[in-house]
């Protein structure tokens, strides 16, 4: 993945820092609520969204146990339609590709349509190594980029600033870039999308090459196709001479009317808009109209081995509507930098330690970053049971076991520093597994229960900072139950015993 | 009727209250009670913090312990969750490993007798007044498991509003987690003191005197913060509401 993720501390130690910036936490909290809230009215006003959810989840599952047969489909009618079809493997051939494609139009500059793939990749970083500049023309991601900073948010990549930050970074940042922010641009919203306005259209003017992502990708016509607010996009898509668009192999759907399930639960789900405003539809060449030339960069990059893991693969149903980041508690206070990656939130939590591994010490947190509490999977709109796959994930860090990583079958390691609490859970096996034990360590609490210190050292700290422990009671409930009843059982059942 | 108590490690161990409010509550209502004392622990802690294999003998035990009762009643809304949501996918995964269909047949016996509390009481007992008293505001926090895993819906809210005396106050952001989430409370500290603090928040907002839950672990996380804040708000289990009477008022 980008290469601005290397180096990124564990999941607990970011969002640590991240939880202690107030304005930070009233920016997201104040974002995620209000998306919430309406997407929760949008869902409301449709009768059968029960049965879209299952219908999104059938179309997903099955295009995927195919996929195969459905990529080979895409290719061919790309190709048939004028297009020219890449596989990249991984990040860097990808980056390559697209870099090699841009430098044989001789062309120095490129103009964006917001792309998760290509954040994943890191391509903007690839493409200022080889001299080529890349403008984000999506609001969100133009301030990202202006403010040399980081998305936090799939849907709102800037979820994290507010109206001053934003104001301040086009008037200190914009000249550099291209036309400057006007003078005395104010923090009201119309006064900044219109200093945006000015300042993209002399990059699409000017652009001879695009380069995008895509939501979807119709197989049986080789269409692929963009959903967006902002109209950015379709100008992006149509404007220049060359048009790249890179799209992980999970992005493709049988047939047109498959689109028509999925059109309707991506906006009321990630914008809450009954339907977005430009959807953008583009199928290789036509002469005189629109790019001349068209490239399609088909992104592997961890994706098949991703589908080699039965419980794990449901991650790739993900349409990317982000509406599990906006019902996250951990994610509203941890804010999306903690998760180290493009895909930040619960969604992110299970795809990030799928296609780049569990061996870092961040993508071996990024399972724990949730109270399993469930309200991502409740809003999925294609039901990705998202704390089942973090169970999964904890396994795989905490025991190791069997991986496809590039292709291959491989069994790993557990993660290093689970040592202590895999003692612990196996002290607690012994105890749990011997009632008699369990007794004895309760009645020798009971009794030092004067003795307890308020706050705990090592791992207890982190309980005992901000919370008091409860106090152990004199009597067991089991104790209470033999005292008062006069022996182990009840209700006249004679136990087997073991 | 053959009702067993699965208590919980938990209760067991910290709040033996509960269990002797649903013991008192239970025999109140004419159900017979029984507590095999071979019980432990469902294997909730050890199964999502990773470590599957360590529940599996935790989930056989809980198959046999419970073996001749009709019905279990737990006062976890979690450990009642771990039971009918895990033990069939311990099953499952076991099975696809190769090592037979002991978990699948002991998750196929234990599933459809176990019962959350309020589940038992609605569903079961078929009985929404369970004549209690507590003449004290309340108010209710849906754990996270027992809201979505569960699915319990208005049981516990139905039942609250049948015991006289209590006064029921709606909670703000009723529906989002506390912050407790077993391990999660230890491994991520900062944001489980943030969400906790929230959820305080709210709870105090209400002016309640006491604040309910299905699950003493997430109410363990919630004390903690209330007292550590020297909140007067209570901590209480539902099931200890639902026990109190003007009799003995607890």
């Amino acid at each position: 993945m980008s290469v601005t993720d290397l180096g990124m501390p564990a999941f607990p130690a970011a969002a640590a820092r991240s939880t202690r910036d107030t304005r930070l936490r009233a920016n997201l909290r104040h974002a995620t609520h209000t998306i919430r809230d309406k997407r929760a009215r949008a869902v409301g006003e449709l009768g059968d969204w029960a049965q879209l959810r299952a219908a999104g989840r059938a179309v997903k599952d099955r295009t995927l146990r195919h996929l195969d047969h459905y990529l080979e489909r895409l290719e061919e009618a790309v190709t048939a339609a004028g297009g020219q079809v890449h596989w990249a493997a991984d990040a860097a051939e990808a980056n390559r590709i697209v870099t090699r494609l841009v430098r044989a139009t001789g062309e120095r500059e490129v103009v964006k349509v917001k792309s998760m793939a290509t954040q994943e990749i890191g391509l903007n970083e690839a493409l200022a190594e080889a001299g080529i500049s890349a403008y984000e023309t999506d609001l969100a991601e133009l301030i990202v980029q202006l403010g040399k900073d980081r998305p936090s948010h799939i849907l709102v990549p800037a979820i994290h600033r507010n109206r001053a930050e934003i104001r301040d970074i086009f008037r200190s940042e914009m000249g550099d870039w291209g036309r400057p922010a006007p003078d005395g641009l104010s923090d009201r919203p119309a006064e900044l999308a219109e200093a945006a306005r000015l300042h993209l259209r002399e990059k699409f003017l000017r652009a001879k090459v695009g380069i995008s992502g895509a939501n979807f990708m119709v197989a049986e016509t080789g269409t692929l196709v963009v959903v967006e607010s902002e109209g950015n996009g379709r100008m992006c898509l149509t404007l220049p001479e060359t048009l790249i668009s890179v799209v992980g192999i999970e992005k493709v759907v049988p047939t047109w009317q498959d689109l028509e399930v999925f059109l309707q639960l991506l906006p009321r789900s990630s914008t809450a808009e009954r339907m977005n405003p430009y959807t953008s539809m583009w199928t290789g060449t036509t002469d005189g109209d629109g790019p001349q030339t068209f490239h399609l960069v088909l992104l592997d990059n961890g994706r098949t081995d991703t589908l080699a893991d039965t419980v794990g693969r449901q991650a790739l149903r993900c349409i990317r509507c982000s509406a599990c980041l906006n019902v996250c508690p951990v994610y509203e206070r941890a804010g999306g930098h903690a998760y180290g990656s493009a895909y930040p939130g619960p969604i992110g939590a299970i795809l990030t330690p799928q296609l780049r591994g569990t061996a870092s010490e961040l993508d071996a947190s990024l399972p724990y970053a949730s109270s399993l509490c469930g309200a991502c999977y409740e809003v999925c709109p294609v039901a990705i049971d998202i704390p089942e796959v973090l169970v999964h994930l904890r396994e795989r860090v905490v025991e190791g076991g069997k991986v496809t990583r590039g292709g291959v079958k491989t069994v790993i390691r557990p993660a290093k520093g689970h040592a202590a609490e895999r003692a612990a859970m196996r002290a607690a096996g012994f105890a749990f597994g011997r009632p008699g034990l369990l007794r004895a360590g309760q009645r020798l609490a009971a009794r030092t229960r004067k003795l307890h210190p308020r706050r705990l050292p090592g791992p207890g700290r982190a309980w005992t900072d901000t919370r008091d422990l409860p106090p152990v009671p004199a009597e067991s409930f089991r104790d209470w139950w033999q005292r008062t009843r006069g022996g182990e059982q009840g209700g006249g059942r004679q136990e087997s015993g073991q | 009727m053959r009702v067993a108590l699965f208590v919980t490690c938990i209760n067991d161990t910290l709040h033996p209250r509960t269990g002797r409010a649903v013991v008192t509550l239970l025999e109140r209502l004419g159900v017979e009670v029984g507590f095999p004392a071979e019980q432990s622990c469902c294997g909730q802690p050890q199964f999502n913090t990773g470590y599957r294999h360590a529940s599996e003998p935790l989930a056989l035990r809980y198959a046999r312990v419970f073996r001749d009762y009709e019905y279990v009643v737990v006062p976890s809304g979690s450990c009642a969750a771990m039971v009918r949501d895990n033990y069939p996918r311990l099953g499952e995964k076991a099975a696809a490993e190769g090592r037979g269909s002991a978990l699948t047949e002991a998750a196929a016996e234990a599933v459809p007798k176990t019962y959350e509390l309020t589940e038992f009481l609605v569903d079961v007992l078929k009985v929404t007044d369970v004549g209690a008293y507590y003449p004290h505001a309340v108010t209710y926090h849906p754990t996270c498991h027992g809201l979505r895993m569960l699915g319990l819906g208005d049981r516990p809210r139905t039942l609250l509003s049948h015991v006289k005396g209590l006064e029921l106050r709606e909670l703000a952001g009723a529906e989002e987690c506390c912050g407790f989430g077993g391990t999660f409370a230890v491994k991520n500290p900062a944001v489980s003191a943030a969400m906790g603090a929230d959820k305080t928040r709210h709870i105090q907002e209400t002016g309640a005197a006491a604040v309910c839950t299905v699950d003493n672990s997430c109410l363990m996380h919630i004390g903690g913060v209330l007292s550590r804040q020297g909140s007067p708000v209570r901590p209480v289990h539902l099931a200890e509401i639902l026990a109190s009477t003007e009799g003995n008022v607890l």
